[in-house]
C-alpha cells in the first residue's frame, strides 16, 4: 500500500502546486508584465476565498451563508469581488512610485485579516467556515474525490495560462512591457499609462482570488490561519523570482518547484526530535528568505528567462 | 474628561513616541536610498530582543541597556545593507524593496531561533504605580519615559542633522542625490550613517513597545503600517516631519476607539490598525508628499 499512498501524496502537492501556480500566472502579470509590486497576495487570496466560501456553503446560523450555490459560480464571485478590491488599491496607487502600491497591498492584507478575524457574522472568526462543497462533491467521494479536483484545478489553470499566454502576446500586453521597461517613451507614444496599470493589477487580483476560491474548496474548512501571508504572499514571490518573472511557463514550473522543496523538506523536518520540530519551521522560513537573496542577486532572470514574443507581419 | 486625558491621551502619546522614533528611520532610507523598507519593524524586534537579552544577564532596568539593543540592530542593519541591499543599488529601486521584504522575514525567523516565538516579558523590577499630578492625572511612568526620551532624541537629531558635516551631508543627499556626488560627498558615508541611525532609533523605539506590553517576533511587524503612514505624512525625507506624524497616527488611533458618541467607542479598537492605514490613503489621495511638503519620490 506504500505506493497507493505515494501516489496521493502526489496528488496533494500537486493540487496545492496548481494553486500556487494559479497564483504565480496571477503575479506574473502584474509583476512579471506590468512592474506593479504587489506585497498583498494573501489579502486578495483570502477575498476569493471567503467570497466563493460564502457563496457555495449551505445555511448556518454561525456566519452568513446559505447561498448554496454551484461551486463555479463561488469561482467567479471570488473573481469579481478580488478584482474590485485590486481595483480601488490600484486606482489611488499606480499613479506614485511603485514602492507606494506595496505599502497600499500590504496594508490592504492586514486590514483584512482584522476583518475576517473580528467580523464573526460574516466569516465565523477564527473558527472557521466548514462544509464548503468541493465541485461535482455529489458524484465523487473519497479518494476519488482527490482525482477529480486535481484536474478540475489544473483546468482552469491551464484556462488561465491561455489567457495569460494570449494576453501576453498581445498589443495590450506588448503595451505593457513597453510602460513596464520605460514609463517616458511609452507615454510619448499615446499610451495612457495608468489605464493599463489598473487593468492589469485588477486581471491579476481578479485570478488570485479564484485561487483563494480553489483553496477553500479543497480543504472543505476555512480559518484566518488558511490565508498566513507567509505560506501565500511570500512564497508566491520566491516562486515567481525563481522560476523566471515575464515568463508564463517559468511561472508554473517555479510554483511545482518550489512548492515540492516545500513540502518534501517538510517530511525530514517531521522526523527530526520534537524539540526541534518547531524551530524547524523558523530554519525553512530563514532558507526561504535566503532563497530569495540569492534569486536576486545571482539568478534574477529566473530558470526559464522572459522572452519577448516574436514578431509577425501581415503580408 | 479625566478618564480621556488618563486612559487615551497619555497612551496616545507614549505609542506616538514608538511611531515617530520607527518612522523616523523609514523617512530617512525612503529618502536618501529611495526605498521603502520593509524589513524596519523587524528591525525593530531585533533591537528589542537586543535589550532583552542583555537584560537576563544584567539585573538593571532596561533602559540602562538599551544600547544593548542599539548595537545589536545597528550591525544587524549595516550587515544586511552590505550582503543584500548593496549588490542591488544599481538596479531600480523595487529590487532593494523586494528585497527587504525577504529580509524582514530573515529578522523575523532568527528572533524566533534564538529566542522562541512565545511573548517575553521585560523584567523593569516589578509594577510601578503610577505618577499622579496635581491629584487627577495619572500616568505610568513608562509612558513619561517614552516621551521625554523621544523629545531628547528628536533635539539631538535635529542638531546633528543641521550643525554637524555629516548631518549636512545627509540633507545634501536626500535632497538631490546626483548634485551631491558632483559636489565630492561620500555617499557611502552618509549611506552608513542613515542605517546607524534608523536602526538605533527602531531599538530605542523596539524597546518601549516591548516594555508597555511584551516582546514577541510580530511585534515590529505589527507596527510597520503605522509607521509607513507616519513616514508618509511628514514627507518623506522629513526626519522631523516623520516624528510629528507619528504623534498624529498614534492620537488618532487612539482617538478613534475614545467613545465620542454614546457609550461605545467610535470604532472597534480591533480596528486601530485600520486608521492608520485609511490616513495613509487618504494622503496618497490628495497630498501624496505630506503634510510637511516631503518630496514625492
Amino acid at each position: 500500500m506504500e505506493l497507493t499512498g505515494l501516489f496521493f501524496y502526489l496528488v496533494s502537492i500537486l493540487i496545492a502546486g496548481g494553486i500556487y501556480a494559479l497564483l504565480c500566472l496571477a503575479l506574473n502579470i502584474q509583476w512579471g508584465m506590468g512592474g506593479l509590486f504587489n506585497a498583498g497576495i494573501a489579502g486578495f487570496f483570502a477575498i476569493g476565498a471567503y467570497t466563493s466560501a460564502i457563496l457555495t456553503t449551505g445555511g448556518s446560523a454561525k456566519h452568513l451563508g446559505g447561498f448554496g450555490l454551484p461551486v463555479i459560480a463561488g469561482l467567479v464571485g471570488a473573481a469579481v469581488l478580488a478584482g474590485l478590491t485590486g481595483w480601488a488599491v490600484a486606482k489611488i496607487c499606480v499613479r506614485l512610485k511603485s514602492d507606494y502600491l506595496a505599502m497600499a497591498s500590504i496594508g490592504i492584507a492586514e486590514i483584512l485579516r482584522l476583518v475576517i478575524v473580528n467580523e464573526s457574522w460574516l466569516t465565523n472568526g477564527s473558527l472557521g467556515l466548514a462544509g464548503i462543497p468541493r465541485p461535482f462533491g455529489d458524484y465523487v467521494s473519497g479518494r476519488s474525490a482527490d482525482l477529480v479536483f486535481l484536474a478540475y484545478v489544473w483546468a482552469i489553470v491551464l484556462v488561465v495560462y491561455l489567457v495569460a499566454m494570449r494576453l501576453y502576446d498581445s498589443p495590450w500586453g506588448r503595451s505593457l512591457r513597453a510602460i513596464r521597461d520605460n514609463e517616458e517613451s511609452a507615454a510619448a507614444v499615446g499610451k495612457n499609462i495608468e489605464r493599463y496599470r489598473v487593468q492589469t493589477f485588477v486581471i491579476g487580483c481578479a485570478f488570485m482570488g479564484v485561487a483563494g476560491g480553489l483553496s477553500a474548496h479543497y480543504f472543505r474548512f476555512l480559518s484566518p490561519s488558511a490565508t498566513d501571508p507567509l505560506l501565500v504572499t511570500f512564497l508566491v514571490w520566491v516562486m515567481l523570482m525563481a522560476g523566471g518573472s515575464g515568463n508564463n511557463r517559468g511561472a508554473i514550473v517555479g510554483a511545482l518547484g518550489i512548492w515540492t522543496l516545500w513540502s518534501v523538506t517538510e517530511i525530514f523536518t517531521n522526523r527530526l526530535p520534537p524539540e526541534w520540530i518547531t524551530r524547524s519551521s523558523y530554519i525553512r522560513m530563514l532558507l526561504v528568505g535566503l532563497l530569495l537573496q540569492f534569486v536576486l542577486q545571482k539568478f534574477r532572470s529566473g530558470i526559464l528567462p522572459e522572452k519577448s514574443p516574436p514578431l509577425r507581419f501581415r503580408e | 474628561m479625566i478618564d480621556f486625558i488618563n486612559f487615551y491621551l497619555f497612551p496616545a502619546l507614549a505609542i506616538g513616541s514608538v511611531y515617530a522614533l520607527g518612522a523616523v528611520g523609514i523617512s530617512m532610507i525612503f529618502g536618501i536610498l529611495r526605498f521603502a523598507h520593509f524589513a524596519h519593524g523587524d528591525l525593530m524586534t531585533v533591537g528589542t530582543y537586543g535589550v532583552l537579552a542583555a537584560a537576563a544577564i544584567f539585573p538593571v532596568s532596561p533602559l540602562l541597556l538599551v544600547p544593548f539593543g542599539m548595537a545589536l540592530a545597528i550591525v544587524s542593519a549595516l550587515a544586511v545593507d552590505k550582503v543584500f541591499y548593496q549588490p542591488l543599488r544599481k538596479l531600480p529601486t523595487i529590487y532593494t524593496v523586494i528585497s527587504s521584504f525577504g529580509v524582514a522575514l530573515i529578522f523575523r525567523s532568527l528572533v524566533q531561533l534564538f529566542w522562541g516565538s512565545q511573548n517575553q516579558v521585560f523584567n523593569s523590577g516589578g509594577v510601578r504605580p503610577p505618577l499622579v499630578l496635581f491629584d487627577t492625572f495619572r500616568v505610568s511612568v513608562l509612558h513619561v519615559q517614552a516621551v521625554v526620551a523621544t523629545s531628547v532624541i528628536a533635539l539631538l537629531l535635529h542638531f546633528f542633522l543641521s550643525r554637524t558635516k555629516t548631518g549636512r551631508s545627509m540633507r545634501a543627499v536626500s535632497d538631490d542625490p546626483e548634485l551631491a556626488q558632483v559636489a565630492g560627498l561620500d555617499t557611502e558615508k552618509v549611506v552608513r550613517w542613515t542605517w546607524i541611525i534608523g536602526a538605533a532609533l527602531a531599538a530605542v523605539a523596539g524597546m518601549f513597545a516591548g516594555m508597555d506590553t511584551s516582546a514577541h517576533p510580530n511585534l515590529g511587524w505589527n507596527l510597520l503600517m503605522p509607521m509607513f503612514a507616519a513616514a508618509i505624512l511628514g514627507g518623506i525625507g522629513k526626519p522631523m516631519g516623520a516624528m510629528a506624524g507619528g504623534y498624529i497616527i498614534g492620537l488618532a488611533e487612539e482617538l478613534s476607539s475614545y467613545n465620542w458618541i454614546g457609550d461605545s467607542a467610535l470604532i472597534s479598537p480591533s480596528y486601530k490598525t485600520a486608521v492608520a492605514f485609511v490616513i495613509m490613503i487618504v494622503l496618497l489621495i490628495v497630498k501624496p508628499q505630506g503634510l510637511f511638503k516631503g518630496r514625492l519620490l
